[in-house]
């Protein structure tokens, strides 16, 4: 769930030395991973919207077009909105930093931005309450000013930047460390400032990779549902994103609008899936 | 050259973007403030409309779905006030850590007394709040019954069945679970009635009750949707609601409800959350919500969702709906609900004796 594959670009070497097994490993392997990936995947999405569709196309629509359907769809977007953004500035900044310069805690920083990959969400989500409940380090601050954190929207995107931090870091930091500064030293000593150094020579390097990141950023915010269970408060309509209304649903016996709900998402990933692919594809031709 | 442009353009307006909204963040969080506040200066006066927040336990979501609506028609109609009333459920002991964290809920409606005590112990609520309504605050009970499959193939009847070799019994956890602890007391009930109050024989037999358990939930619905949907074991102990309901949403033809020779007096209690209610200037409009409860359609919308209504005339008028057990009750078998959980469920207590996870 934490770890993922960072971009890569498939050399075409490895891919002429596995041409050379014999065929029936080939053939073996490949039948192995087809059939795990139909049991694992395709199998369970389907029944997604087998369910979903279950009692027809009216029901489907009634249950995504529900005042509470929407309230959780709206507030997963306004997440997204305010997480991504800030997650993405961080990441350049921070990939930045590691990667172009060195400075005293470098390695401290790496370590600490893989945090949120190593701790569980729930954990994360518990953090938060301890900080900002009644009873916790700032609670009496927050209460006698009436300011909400927890059981309200600003802890469900705190919780959220939380756990999506390191993902467009995560993302950079290996490419940018393979690219080197070598450019950016020739840029400077053409004569050309910080800044037009980073708009013309960084950020053209590391854009797939950058656009790789936030959408793994944005696959997870919209995904989470540990540490947002947490803070949420689970009021309806107004503290429930979409994996926690799904969770609602299906525990009030409206299996097929859970489902239909559950689908919107899928076909949410899937989209995410499709432009990664396409960003991958066109790392590859200009890489 | 052309890529390039387009991709700064790309990172400049997201990065705007993100300046933009953060900036709408702050300044809604502004208005927020402001709107409360303004708020609080109105409490005393009349305002257009008023929001509540009830937090409840699991298996309340329709019976406070039905009534909402009701209560809310009945406020417009005495006062010209439109309230709006909000729904957050879970199991009864987290629903209760939540307020405690700082959930704003205006009124709770939970799964057992012990849960709102706990809530008062953090000062949001007065001690003495179980008197400051009619009945201990429960406007309505409920009892402990079994759901079988149809037919019920194993011939379950009464609890000492549960306690037999190859019965699998699903029921969850009384640590979290606010139900659990009803169902455990209403097993220990008929043992101690069976045994004539032999602690050492009551113990085995609620042992081996939950020696069958397969499934541990951590919530009542939990519980219902394991043994309903996943079709997991042959009997579930559950409250007398969430057993009719099961029938009810998920087919006659499939369960059947079997009566117990004795229960237990379930009293899922109510009470306005002072401070929130206070600092909210939602009093009035809390308390009259669960005076609300009390009235005959109040208690016509409780005995419809299968809990047992207080009023007699009520409760005669659904007489065939709930048949008639033998009820033991929390404060005379057990000595109220502190003497139970600390006997029964803290750490070292009767539960964690006879419960070995498997």
């Amino acid at each position: 769930m934490a770890g993922h594959v960072p971009l890569s670009y498939g050399s075409r070497k490895t891919v002429k030395k596995a041409a050379e097994e014999p065929l029936f490993i080939r053939v073996f392997l490949t039948v192995v991973a087809f059939i795990f990936l139909f049991l694992f995947l395709v199998l369970p999405l389907a029944a997604i919207f087998i369910k979903a569709f279950e009692q027809g196309i009216h029901v489907y629509l009634a249950a995504i077009t529900e005042p509470d359907a929407l309230a959780a769809i709206k507030l997963t977007l306004l997440v997204v909105l305010l997480t991504v953004p800030v997650n993405a500035l961080f990441g350049i900044a921070a990939a930045w930093a590691i990667t172009k310069f060195d400075f005293k805690g470098k390695s401290l920083l790496t370590t600490i931005i893989d945090l949120p990959f190593a701790v569980s969400p729930v954990i994360a989500g518990l953090v938060f309450v301890l900080l900002f409940s009644t009873h916790g380090l700032f609670g009496d601050l927050l209460f006698a000013n009436d300011i909400k954190i927890i059981f309200a929207i600003p802890g469900i995107v705190i919780a959220t930047l939380f756990v999506t931090l390191p993902f467009v870091a995560r993302e950079l930091i290996p490419l940018m460390q393979s690219q080197g500064s070598s450019e950016e030293e020739a840029s400077l000593t053409l004569g050309a400032g910080g800044w037009k150094t980073f708009w013309l020579v960084t950020l053209p390097n590391i854009k797939w990779g950058l656009l790789y990141g936030i959408i793994l950023c944005n696959a997870r915010t919209v995904g989470e549902f540990g540490a947002v269970s947490v803070v949420s408060g689970h009021i309806r309509g107004l503290t429930n994103t979409m994996p926690l209304h799904i969770e609602i649903l299906y525990n009030e016996y409206q299996f097929s609008a859970a489902f239909a709900v559950a689908s919107l998402m899928s076909i949410l990933a899937i989209v995410t899936l499709i432009f990664k692919n396409m960003i991958e594809w066109k790392a590859n031709q200009h890489g | 050259m052309k890529n390039k442009q387009v991709l700064s353009k790309f990172l400049i307006s997201m990065a705007t973007t993100a300046v933009i909204l953060a900036g709408c963040g702050n300044s809604k969080a502004g208005n927020e403030s402001e709107e409360n506040e303004s708020e609080e200066n109105a409490a005393s006066s009349s305002k257009e409309s008023v929001e509540l927040l009830n937090v409840s336990y699991d298996p309340t979501r329709e019976l406070y779905e039905e009534f909402n609506k009701e209560f809310a028609a009945h406020w417009k109609k005495e006062t010209g006030q439109n309230v709006t009333i909000q729904q957050s459920h879970g199991g009864s002991g987290k629903q209760g850590r939540a307020v405690i964290d700082g959930l704003e809920a205006d009124v709770v409606t939970l799964a057992l007394a012990g849960d709102i005590d706990e809530v008062a112990k953090a000062g949001l609520t007065a001690e003495d709040w179980q008197t400051r309504l009619d009945d201990n605050s429960t406007p309505y009970t409920s009892t402990i019954v079994f759901l079988v499959r149809k037919g019920n193939p194993k011939h379950i009847k009464d609890w000492g069945d549960l306690a037999k070799k190859g019965v699998s019994v699903i029921t969850p956890n009384p640590k979290t679970s606010g139900g659990a602890r009803w169902n455990y007391l209403a097993a220990w009930a008929y043992g101690d009635k069976k045994f004539s109050g032999d602690e050492k024989k009551i113990k085995t037999f609620v042992g081996d009750i939950y020696k069958n358990v397969e499934v541990l939930d951590s919530g009542a619905r939990g519980a219902t949707t394991t043994f309903v949907e996943r079709g997991i074991g042959d009997v579930l102990i559950a409250w007398e609601n969430e057993a009719f309901l099961s029938l009810n949403e998920l087919g006659k033809d499939q369960f059947e409800i079997v009566v117990p020779s004795i229960s237990i007096l379930a009293e899922p209690p109510v009470a306005v959350v002072d401070k929130v209610a206070k600092k909210k200037g939602t009093e009035k409009v809390a308390e009259a919500y669960l005076e609300y409860l009390y009235s005959k359609k109040g208690q016509e919308i409780a005995a419809e969702n299968y809990y047992r209504p207080r009023d007699k005339e009520v409760l005669a008028k659904y007489a065939d709906q709930f048949p008639k057990i033998n009820l033991v009750t929390i404060d005379d078998d057990f000595g109220g609900w502190k003497t139970a959980q600390e006997k029964h469920f803290n750490d070292g207590g009767t539960f964690d004796e006879i419960y070995q996870p498997k």
